[in-house]
């Protein structure tokens, strides 16, 4: 009864929610565009056009009319897909990050995984047990996991894993000789390999790819082993708990299923964090390991004063973020009974 | 002390304890929260009277081997039904829990797991003891929340926690330590949290099962009126310690009060009495040489 | 602790006492016991140790350094550390060790201007929406909510990007990305305060609602605020390092961090120690901040 109408009002907030900040980040990208001391029409024209060819470009560009109304047009422009070409790679911003965008993900979702399969059983006995030693090991290494800088880290994993020991291949997503062996599908290098059948090309991608993921993994493991901890020490101490036990459920069915179910709840918004933060990672490390990722592409554009290709990025994460945001609401309220 | 239902000859009590002891080492100091109690439990029911921290819950987790870490549980003697749980292992003392010696906890809301449906939490302690499948524990889970007089099982099998009333919610609590047949079942203030309303009908669902079945039943409360009229036989607990035993029914006998132990008299001084109104209820005196 | 009274004596118990005779007393008697229970925390006391190192080598560089962190010496590039170059020589033949040294000046000075700006800000936006209520908390928990849902590195590129590289843009783009949680903490902190009974009190005796925001919820807050903030600081010094490495942030010849590991990229797997001393500076630093604001977290915010 009334179950129709309240999924009706949560749906409706969720979208507010979504269409506002859709809203602030096109409004954030434009003003970043406006405030910008770099001239955009030289940027189009060169700086030795003449005026009137300048000012013919000026009109193109829209930049006569009043602030609200390039406003409302660059809006237009951004939902029917144009955001404009990218000086450097004179490619259209989306043709772009069309190619870049799988790279990233490829990193940051292998990097989340490896956060999410040792970080929340690290957490868990951490948590059971509590102030004895693989507590102290979560702890410590949950304060390096945020005190590390991930470009060092970067560094550091090539010199000693790549330079020293040579146990993964080192910067670039895939040897030369593995190119052209397989077709882009996905995008996504070790998934296309894996998917027609060529093991060496998979081998290669992989060892190019756990090192950079494990660099991001590091952080997520930081993060969500200590998140994991907080949430089981509140939930091993609920009643429900106790009554498990009286039940005579067996202390690791307690643990793992009982409590570590109730723990799910909260650690679904933790490890859509760890997500975001690690696509934000990338754009740090990206460089250090020549990954063709959107980060790269981002940092290029950047030093290159790129504004097209650099909001596009920005808008693009921006989105993936939202994305992500409203992912986790929605799990979260599926995991959890009481907010279905 | 008079035995209400007396053991069959040559069965050993269904639980004996003797000078159990729960110590809680702090950084402070230790606490003892129980501090050598004895007695013993036939098929009867046996009440726990007390004041907050006397002690009376503390008991009942040392005898289910829940007391949480820094406490520390002694005992010269504690058995099930001849069987030492001193010196068993853990694992054996939680092949126990459920099976055969079980508790009901004070409030549904908080006892029951969120996550899951009251249903499968039932039938997950039927499937832990009897090894039973799927469907078979679902059955004897139906049947369970029809013993505990719930009308639409079916339905209500599929809810969550915080889809039931406090009332039923206990009812599914007494269906999910009940349904393994244990001998002993611990009710640890169980009708506390409830509306007064509903207090009745959980008792009565209570005594008829424990009856019907011929359990051991440990009765804690604070409510003296309560364990009275519920138990046939009472502890009265104070600072972890036992002032005394009686039998229920001396508890409402007004010559024998004087008999009594002071505190308990200073209990039932501070109860309100229709028949024999005062205008100033008694407060509580506690005389540290009661602990000694 | 019978040897601090033994110690400190009058003090100790004049701080100590349960019936202080002025405010300033009491004050300082809840921050000495705060203090006994921070000095009873290993890692915080390390933390802290840490943190008061960074300040004193900022402080005193010149002394600390033994050359000049500028000053170029080709002959002497790229030398492995030694008794001479503890850290080694950089590709323009500066000392390392010197150049991580006054590399904490620029690290200060970067996270206290972040802090200077966005603590207030937070606090403000905070307290008001949380005390105000209505559409006021509304619309500035939207803002907020925005802000909270974006990328925050990626916003402070782009920011950067489009003023043009260098330490204040730095410091602004950090800055403007880095409010919304302090308003979160704060609005949190000022529901809870604005129930309680002693605002009633003072609403009653006709106070302002800026006298009660100012004088009563402010102070309420700050604890909160201050563990939020120290912890905060190790995230600046990583984003403020992560520009820098970008070539974004301070621009050369200044010794920031972040730009001496992107200075040492090229030549890691030769001269390993070009990058790998800054970042160890940096590593210290952030786990000194992180350490110190656990513990803090642990003295102040004991609800």
């Amino acid at each position: 009864m009334g179950q129709g109408s309240r999924w009706g009002r949560i749906a409706g907030r969720e979208l507010t929610t979504v269409a506002i900040t859709i809203f602030g980040l096109l409004l954030v990208t434009f003003l970043i565009a406006r405030v910008m001391p770099i001239d955009p029409v030289l940027a189009v024209v060169g700086d030795r056009a003449p005026a009137d060819v300048y000012e013919k470009a000026r009109l193109d560009l829209g930049l006569d009319k009043p602030l609200w109304q390039q406003f409302a047009i660059y809006i237009g422009k951004v939902f029917s897909g144009d955001l404009g070409r990218s000086v450097l790679t004179s490619n259209l911003v989306t043709e772009d990050l069309r190619t870049v965008f799988p790279a990233t993900l490829e990193l940051a979702t292998l990097g989340t995984l490896i956060g999410v399969v040792i970080g929340v059983p690290f957490g868990v006995v951490a948590a059971t047990h509590q102030g004895r030693w693989p507590d102290q090991i979560a702890r410590i290494v949950g304060l390096f996991g945020y005190s590390i800088p991930v470009f060092w880290l970067g560094l550091m994993g090539l010199l000693l894993f790549y330079a020293k020991l040579g146990w993964v291949a080192g910067p670039g997503r895939v040897g030369v000789a593995y190119q052209d062996l397989f077709d882009p599908i996905t995008g996504i290098v070790v998934l296309d390999a894996a998917l027609q059948g060529e093991w060496d090309a998979f081998r290669d991608a992989f060892s190019h790819l756990i090192l950079p993921a494990s660099v991001l993994g590091i952080l997520s493991v930081a993060y969500i082993s200590r998140m994991t901890r907080s949430f089981m020490i509140n939930e091993l101490q609920q009643q429900y708990v106790v009554a498990a036990r009286v039940k005579g459920v067996s202390e690791f069915r307690v643990v793992w299923g009982h409590a570590l179910r109730n723990a799910v709840v909260p650690l679904v918004t933790v490890i859509a964090l760890s997500y975001m933060h690690l696509l934000e990672g990338s754009v740090l490390t990206e460089t250090i390991f020549a990954w063709p990722g959107l980060g790269r592409y981002l940092t290029n554009s950047l030093l290159n004063a790129d504004m097209n290709a650099v909001l596009g990025g920005t808008l693009l994460v921006g989105a993936v973020f939202i994305g992500i945001n409203l992912l986790s609401d929605i799990v979260g309220r599926l995991a959890d009974p009481r907010a279905r | 002390m008079t035995e209400i239902r007396a053991p069959m000859a040559g069965e050993p009590p269904l639980l004996e304890v003797d000078n159990l002891k729960v110590d809680f080492h702090t950084a402070t100091g230790i606490v003892h929260a129980v501090r050598g109690l004895s007695f013993s439990l036939g098929r009867e029911r046996l009440g726990i009277v007390g004041e907050s921290g006397s002690g009376k819950s503390m008991t009942g987790r040392a005898i289910l081997d829940l007391i949480p870490h820094p406490g520390v549980v002694t005992a010269d003697r504690m058995a099930f039904r001849g069987r030492d749980l001193v010196q068993m292992e853990r694992k054996e003392r939680r092949k126990l829990r459920g099976r055969h010696i079980s508790m009901v906890m004070q409030d549904p809301k908080f006892s029951l797991n969120p996550v899951e449906t009251v249903g499968n939490q039932i039938a997950e302690a039927y499937r832990i003891h009897r090894k039973a499948g799927g469907r078979e524990a679902r059955e004897r889970s139906l049947a369970m929340l029809e013993a505990v007089q719930i009308r639409e099982p079916a339905r209500v099998y599929d809810l969550y926690p915080h889809e039931v009333s406090g009332g039923m919610g206990q009812r599914v609590m007494i269906a999910m330590m009940l349904i393994a047949e244990p001998e002993i079942l611990i009710a640890d203030e169980p009708t506390s949290a409830l509306d007064v309303t509903v207090q009745l009908q959980i008792l009565k669902i209570l005594d008829e099962l424990v009856s019907e079945r011929g359990m051991g039943l440990i009765f804690i409360s604070h409510d003296l009126h309560l364990v009275q009229s519920f138990c046939d036989r009472v502890i009265v607990m104070y600072g972890g310690k036992v002032m005394e035993t009686l039998p229920a029914a001396e508890l409402a006998d007004l010559s024998a009060r004087d008999r009594r132990h002071p505190y308990t008299r200073g209990l039932l001084g501070c109860l309100p009495d229709l028949d024999h109104p005062q205008a100033k209820l008694a407060t509580l005196t506690r005389d540290p040489a009661w602990l000694a | 602790m019978s040897d601090t009274s033994l110690k400190s004596g009058g003090w100790h118990d004049w701080l100590i006492t349960n019936e202080p005779g002025s405010r300033r007393q009491a004050r300082l008697g809840q921050l000495y016991r705060q203090w006994l229970a921070l000095r009873r925390n290993p890692a915080a006391m390390a933390g802290l140790f840490i943190v008061l190192g960074l300040l004193l080598v900022a402080a005193f560089a010149p002394l600390v350094a033994p050359y000049d962190p500028l000053v170029q010496s080709l002959g002497e590039r790229l030398r492995p550390p030694s008794s001479a170059n503890w850290f080694g020589t950089d590709a323009l033949g500066r000392d390392i060790f010197s150049r991580v040294v006054y590399g904490t000046r620029v690290t200060l000075v970067i996270v206290l201007l972040v802090v200077i700006t966005v603590g207030p800000i937070g606090l403000l936006i905070g307290c008001a929406a949380g005390y105000l209520g209505g559409w006021v908390d509304t619309v500035l928990m939207r803002i907020t909510d925005v802000f909270l849902a974006f990328p925050r590195l990626v916003l402070a590129l782009a920011f950067v990007a489009a003023l043009g590289p260098g330490l204040e843009n730095a410091v602004i783009a950090i800055a403007f990305t880095a409010w919304p949680p302090y308003a979160r903490v704060a609005r949190a902190e000022t529901l809870v305060i604005r129930k309680a009974d002693y605002i009633s009190a003072v609403r009653l005796q006709g106070a302002s609602q800026w006298r009660i925001v100012w004088r009563h919820v402010v102070p309420m807050c700050m604890p909160s605020l201050i563990v939020r903030t120290t912890f905060d600081m190790a995230g600046i010094i990583l984003t403020a390092a992560g520009l820098g490495f970008l070539g974004l942030g301070a621009q050369p010849p200044i010794p920031e961090w972040g730009a001496m590991i992107s200075a040492g990229r090229e030549q890691i797997f030769d001269q390993w120690w070009v990058a790998t001393f800054p970042g160890l500076a940096i590593c210290v630093v952030a786990l000194g901040f992180n350490l110190l604001g656990d513990g803090l977290r642990d003295v102040m915010d004991a609800r």
